[in-house]
């Protein structure tokens, strides 16, 4: 816990750009590495998803992992929040390798991230409130009036000040995923993970939650992970990303992606990042 | 106009919209009059116009790509064709569609087509369609008819997983309910009370009902046997016994395996498909904990006391008809019940209902964790918690019986 408390103190952190995989220095917790992955193989079953997968998440970035739909953005997200174990490969979070660690360390890893689901995820049986307050009620010892004082604020962060005693079937689509925002920021994560966030939101919303989450980084240094294929919002948010290809089922390259966009070796990453009209060629 | 045409009417009753298709070659160089297809002219037989006809949407009869092979493979010689579409109406998918099959076969067939007479918007659609080409490989599903050895050998593997799984899904739950009875375990208290009173107090009706049917069932039966022999009082003890040894038991596992197991395995199904269960997994809640526990707890607390109802209710229903139809009086049906079942038999029952009542949670909690990850796979799961439950039901029946023999408790 102490490196928690230790990277609370240094708040956002400026970086050198040290985006190539080649470049992962011995010790990631010098480099500001807050994950890293070795050489990681994603299957289920005997179905390739991802292979080849090194690069580096670094402390207080908005790292965007994007790609064409179907090359594995979802499965990479879920071997690096602990819910499916990859082939090979280590993921580190903090210096410690997730899937090696023993099962009470790996939950004690996993608590350190706050995920956002597709759908929001939110548990149907509970207000919105009670889902707010649920890992605030298993994980500290604040009084229930306390809780329902954070779980209130999260709610209004989100625009949604006022819905505490609904249930998730009763409010929409992207009103669920704004509270699933809400509840994945619910215990200060250190690594808040997306997926897709600005997917069915509409435009303003989709802009708001651009800000909230470039805010939450700047305000809290939280490192955010974001699987998106909105343009818009990866050039707006993005300091650092990773293109997988759903073709060779391997990362295609790393880097900013506002670089990305004009600089890139690769066609296929000038095109996707370019609507498919690549002005280099 | 002097060609040979080759012409398919869709439809018997002549329909001047409706679609169709003609393939016409031009006639032999020399033929009196021009040629059918103005731009095949001069290409012999190797060339050849289709006209399509009609109006070609997909709210009407259409002509199959099968007439269209039938046509080309009666021109052997054919190399070039060409499009007429001067009678076509109207037009939607289904004529691009049509294009789109023709197209391939003219490729296979090595026909030269020439789409420019085609609709622009339909030439649009068919280059937009053709953009990104076929996944080849493993998009498609491997078409391959298994042996028999085959089929055993992943059969077999597959008991032998989801063996694997059950054994696991047991020991996390022994570790999870160790963690209870320490006061470690993450759950809702507030759930757990939902729970019980959804599993307990609201089955009530339906218990009752059913078990109040079977106890008269039980009674006439036994009573026609027994007054025979002029013995109708013992109607008491049959019904008496039977339903607080195993009848009031089972009845009540049997409504809780439809009702409250296949509900458990539908709502964790659910669960699973809306990522619920990854959300609580993240947060480092075991599922185990926080939903499965509860519900095992609730039903091997509410299943005995089910049952004990149960027993009520089939000792009343057998009284109504010892009253009504054997002639007995209902004190001394009483008595003799009473003087029938010892703390043995009420013992016996109750300890079947804790285990029926475990079987029934387990169940329908195992298959709604297994459940995949679309609807179709969580009526997999309520049906599969269902058969589960009532095997392992039956299975739990026999076994306990001779359990009870053998201890001398019967």
């Amino acid at each position: 816990m102490s490196e928690a408390a230790e990277n609370a103190a240094q708040g956002p952190i400026q970086r050198p750009m040290q985006n190539l995989t080649d470049n992962q220095t011995d010790n990631p917790t010098q480099a500001g590495v807050q994950i890293r992955l070795q050489d990681i193989e994603l299957r289920y079953g005997d179905t390739l998803v991802q292979r080849h997968l090194s690069f580096d998440i670094h402390r207080g970035d908005v790292f965007i992992i994007m790609g064409g739909s179907g090359c594995g953005k979802s499965t990479v997200m879920r071997c690096l929040t602990g819910l499916l174990e990859p082939r090979a490969g280590r993921v580190l979070i903090g210096g410690v390798s997730l899937w090696d660690a023993t099962p009470a360390e790996r939950t004690r890893l996993m608590r350190r991230n706050g995920v956002m689901y597709q759908s929001g995820a939110l548990w149907s049986s509970m207000t919105l409130e009670e889902n707010l307050a649920l890992p605030l009620e298993q994980y500290t010892d604040l009084a229930a009036e306390q809780i329902r004082d954070i779980a209130q604020y999260k709610l209004a962060l989100v625009g949604l000040a006022g819905f505490g005693d609904y249930y998730p079937s009763e409010i929409s689509g992207g009103m669920r995923k704004r509270v699933g925002v809400a509840r994945a920021m619910a215990l200060d994560p250190e690594t808040l993970f997306f997926d897709e966030p600005s997917a069915g939101l509409d435009p303003l919303s989709a802009r708001r939650l651009d800000e909230l989450i470039l805010e939450l980084r700047d305000s809290l240094g939280t490192t955010m992970v974001v699987i998106t294929h909105d343009l818009d919002s990866l050039f707006t948010i993005g300091d650092d990303s990773v293109f997988l290809d759903p073709e060779t089922r391997t990362m295609l390259t790393t880097g900013s992606p506002r670089d990305l966009r004009q600089q890139s070796e690769i066609a296929d990453v000038r095109e996707f990042l370019n609507r498919g009209e690549d002005n280099r060629a | 106009m002097v060609s040979t045409a080759t012409s398919i009417q869709q439809s018997a009753t002549p329909d001047p919209r409706a679609p169709t298709i003609e393939l016409r070659s031009p006639a032999p160089r020399g033929g009196a009059g021009g040629a059918g297809g103005d731009a095949d002219a001069g290409l012999g037989g190797q060339a050849a116009t289709l006209r399509l006809a009609g109006a070609w949407r997909v709210d009407q009869p259409l002509p199959r790509l099968a007439e269209a092979v039938a046509l080309l493979d009666a021109q052997p010689r054919l190399r070039c064709l060409g499009f007429d579409i001067r009678g076509l109406d109207d037009w939607d998918s289904g004529l691009v569609a049509f294009i789109a099959g023709l197209q391939r076969l003219c490729r296979e067939r090595d026909i030269q087509y020439d789409a420019d007479a085609l609709p622009e918007g339909l030439r649009a659609l068919l280059e937009l369609a053709s953009v990104v080409p076929e996944r080849s490989g493993d998009g498609h599903m491997p078409e391959h008819r298994s042996s028999f050895v085959e089929r055993f050998g992943s059969d077999f593997i597959d008991l032998a997983r989801s063996t694997g799984e059950i054994m696991e899904f047991f020991g996390e739950g022994t570790l999870a309910l160790r963690r209870f009875l320490l006061g470690r375990a993450r759950y809702r208290r507030s759930e757990l009370w939902l729970i019980i009173q959804e599993s307990g107090a609201d089955a009530l009706p339906i218990v009752g009902l059913v078990s109040f049917l079977v106890g008269m069932i039980l009674a006439y039966i036994g009573d026609q046997q027994l007054a025979q022999f002029g013995a109708r009082i013992y109607v008491a003890d049959l019904v008496g016994l039977a339903t607080v040894i195993q009848m009031g038991a089972l009845i009540t596992a049997i409504v809780m395996a439809g009702r409250t197991g296949a509900a458990f395995a539908a709502q964790l199904g659910s669960m699973q498909v809306n990522e619920e269960i990854d959300a609580l997994r993240t947060l480092g809640i075991s599922p185990m904990e926080f939903l499965v526990l509860p519900r095992m707890l609730a039903l091997i607390l509410m299943t005995p006391l089910l049952a004990i109802y149960a027993n009520v209710l089939g000792i009343l229903g057998g009284a109504f008809v010892g009253v009504t139809v054997a002639g007995l009086t209902l004190t001394a049906y009483m008595i003799e019940t009473q003087a029938a079942i010892g703390w043995n038999h009420i013992i016996q029952g109750l300890i079947c209902a804790v285990v029926y009542g475990a079987i029934v949670a387990a169940s329908g909690c195992l298959r709604g964790m297994q459940c995949g990850r679309s609807a179709a796979a969580v009526g997999e799961a309520t049906t599969s918690a269902v058969v589960t439950a009532i095997v392992f039901i039956v299975i739990a029946a026999a076994v306990l019986t001779i359990i009870f023999n053998a201890i001398g408790l019967s």
